[in-house]
């Protein structure tokens, strides 16, 4: 899962750094160890980031056809572009769903977990119990997806409408992903919860692990509940966590795509639409590609603009820490 | 963290991770005391809580479960609830027939064990110069591997997909062995350079006496005593990659060039698609990674843990 992947906050800077003692090349000779890295990085991910800046100022329809100059138009369209604008109003959606709902259930499930599970009833249960909740995390994202479009059909063959059926007496045919937006994105956000809560959880438990137990013993022996005990001491303990998470997370949603592709395509009438899903969608079906990498560079924009005010914020609080 | 005591901050050795969860050790009068006082019934409440929420959780896999092995007929009358009546391996068979399966499962495990090693080894000679190199400019150098992290794969596809067919690598593995290990070793890249950045240089320099050259002492030195480290890079490479769909989809498209997600992906697009047999397709995709997983629990834990903070 993406999400995993980008804790690049904090680099340790130690004083005394390992070197291996210089004879004859000096450190020239360490630059060629670069040379495939570089190789393939500029050829996989430069190449195509410029490759798509430029066409973003060119209309093209691909294939032989000749590049069209276009200047400003493609990008002062996206901002007259529906579709475009509601791909982002959706990425919101998308951030409550992936950054802001885990990490709160994540922090409530790991503390519990930790503090009462692990230490009251044992640590066998907590580690099972983290290990439930880490599981949809290594399911590929696209049969987490088939899963839940088969758990959602519409139509009485649907298990969430038999399940309604059941409860209310009712016969129940609820379209859920084609239905209405209301439905649909709801069921995508649902998706994403469940994929996205055991990361916060496993890397928050880790975290608790660092807090000297003595702290919660001598809180316990002053009479403060598992409340108290929380906001207290679990909550500062793990504030760098927290970060790395929202960092992390925040930059997965704004690349979503499978889950949208999966349950429903973007659907009804274009209303679940992800950036990264238009772009897609514009490059394979659109007539111009040139509209497509505008749209493309656009996402990338707001990616790195994100991820350098979440580092930048993080380092005005570490310095304050200092 | 400036309550938290020094030690903490280099508590970053897998040791430590492997038992997340397991209290740290206390002295026995300690735990005696602590186990004598009863279970209160607000931790019972709070612990039955933490159950339930886990079932919710595994609630879609345990439909899946109940689902996958009744026959057409006996799915179409129960509720998805309800045990099936015999165990029934149609919905099975049939997708096993009508898929090549074993080719998906086979290009999977081929694309995902080549990302595995090859990202690896090139993390290693990155952050080699980065971490022990320390050359000029390294943290930009660290930054514009990262920027392979970064990027959303939607902007890299199409002008890949271009690249691949010049070169007739569409529908090929290494098309996407080639693009992962670029974007997985950004992540590797950036993890071992602070961790050759803290490495002793007492046995470095103690090489270099010896006369080891550069390469020697990264082969016979420092990749053994990193290799922990590197193996769960490795769990981690190959499962992201294994799971990953946007880019797998655009560069493979013959029928036996697929991987295990896309197969269901294509099954799940055919209208005349049999429920029954969907279900089995999806309970057999996720059979792997359960595998997997079960396998590699500790490693993972360890590993989703290690690089979050230092």
């Amino acid at each position: 899962m993406s999400s995993t992947k980008v804790p690049w906050v904090r680099s340790t800077r130690p004083a005394e750094p390992a070197r291996i003692p210089q004879r004859g090349a000096g450190k020239l000779g360490y630059w060629l160890y670069f040379i495939p890295g570089i190789i393939l990085v500029g050829i996989i991910i430069f190449w195509p980031i410029v490759r798509n800046f430029r066409l973003s100022f060119y209309h093209w329809r691909g294939g032989r056809a000749e590049e069209q100059w276009a200047g400003l138009e493609n990008w002062a369209a996206l901002f007259q572009d529906e579709e475009y604008i509601q791909s982002f109003q959706n990425i919101i959606l998308v951030i409550i769903a992936m950054v802001i709902i885990p990490t709160v259930l994540g922090l409530i499930i790991a503390a519990l977990l930790f503090d009462v599970v692990g230490r009251r009833f044992g640590n066998k249960l907590s580690s099972f119990l983290r290990a439930t909740y880490y599981l949809p995390q290594i399911l590929p994202i696209a049969v987490a997806g088939v899963l839940f479009g088969w758990l959602l059909k519409p139509d009485s063959s649907g298990v969430f409408n038999q399940f309604l059926s059941t409860i209310t007496g009712d016969a129940v045919e609820v379209n859920w992903l084609g239905g209405s937006y209301g439905t649909a994105m709801a069921s995508v956000m649902i998706l994403m919860i469940w994929i996205q809560i055991g990361y916060p959880v496993v890397i928050f438990m880790a975290a608790l692990q660092r807090v000297d137990p003595e702290l919660y013993e001598a809180a316990e022996l002053d009479n403060a509940n598992w409340f108290q005990r929380f906001r207290a001491i679990t909550l500062p303990m793990i504030r760098p966590e927290v970060f790395v998470v929202s960092l992390t997370t925040t930059i997965a949603a704004l690349k979503v795509f499978a889950p949208v592709f999966i349950l429903t395509q973007g659907g009804p009438n274009k209303s679940t639409y992800v950036p990264s899903f238009y772009a897609y969608n514009e490059f394979i079906n659109g007539t111009d590609k040139g509209y497509a990498a505008a749209i493309a560079s656009s996402i990338t924009i707001v990616v790195f603009v994100v991820a350098v005010i979440f580092i930048r914020v993080q380092n005005r609080a570490e310095r304050k820490d200092a | 963290m400036t309550t938290v005591p020094a030690a903490s901050a280099t508590d970053q050795t897998p040791a430590t991770g492997a038992s997340a969860g397991s209290a740290p050790p206390r002295t026995p009068e300690k735990s005696r005391r602590n186990k004598s006082r009863p279970r209160t019934p607000t931790e019972w409440i709070l612990m039955v809580l933490a159950v339930l929420g886990a079932l919710v959780i595994f609630f879609p896999i345990l439909l899946l479960l109940l689902n996958a092995f009744k026959s057409p007929a006996d799915y179409a009358t129960s509720t998805p609830l309800e045990l099936p009546e015999a165990l029934d391996f149609t919905g099975i068979q049939t997708f096993w027939e009508q898929n090549n399966f074993l080719r998906a499962l086979w290009n999977s495990v081929f694309i995902s064990t080549m990302v595995a090693v090859i990202a690896v080894v090139i993390s290693v000679l990155n952050s080699f110069a980065i971490g022990i190199g320390r050359v000029r400019g390294r943290t930009w150098i660290v930054l514009v591997f990262l920027m392979a992290n970064l990027v959303p794969q939607e902007m890299l596809f199409d002008p890949l997909f271009q690249l691949y067919d010049d070169l007739g690598l569409l529908s090929n593995s290494w098309s996407v062995i080639i693009t992962f290990v670029v974007i997985q070793s950004a992540f590797g890249t950036y993890l071992l350079s602070s961790l050759l950045g803290t490495f002793p240089k007492e046995i470095l320099e103690a090489a270099a006496v010896d006369g080891a050259s550069r390469w020697r002492s990264l082969r016979s030195i420092i990749v053994p005593v990193i290799r922990p480290t590197l193996s769960v890079l490795m769990v981690f490479f190959f499962i992201w990659t294994w799971n990953e769909f946007l880019l797998p989809l655009a560069f493979l498209n013959t029928e036996d060039s697929l991987t295990v997600p896309l197969v269901l992906e294509q099954l799940n697009g055919e209208r005349q698609t049999d429920t029954t047999t969907l279900i089995a397709g999806t309970l057999i995709s996720i059979i792997p990674t359960i595998i997997f997983f079960l396998i590699f629990q500790r490693t993972l834990t360890r590993g989703i843990t290690a690089g979050a903070v230092k």
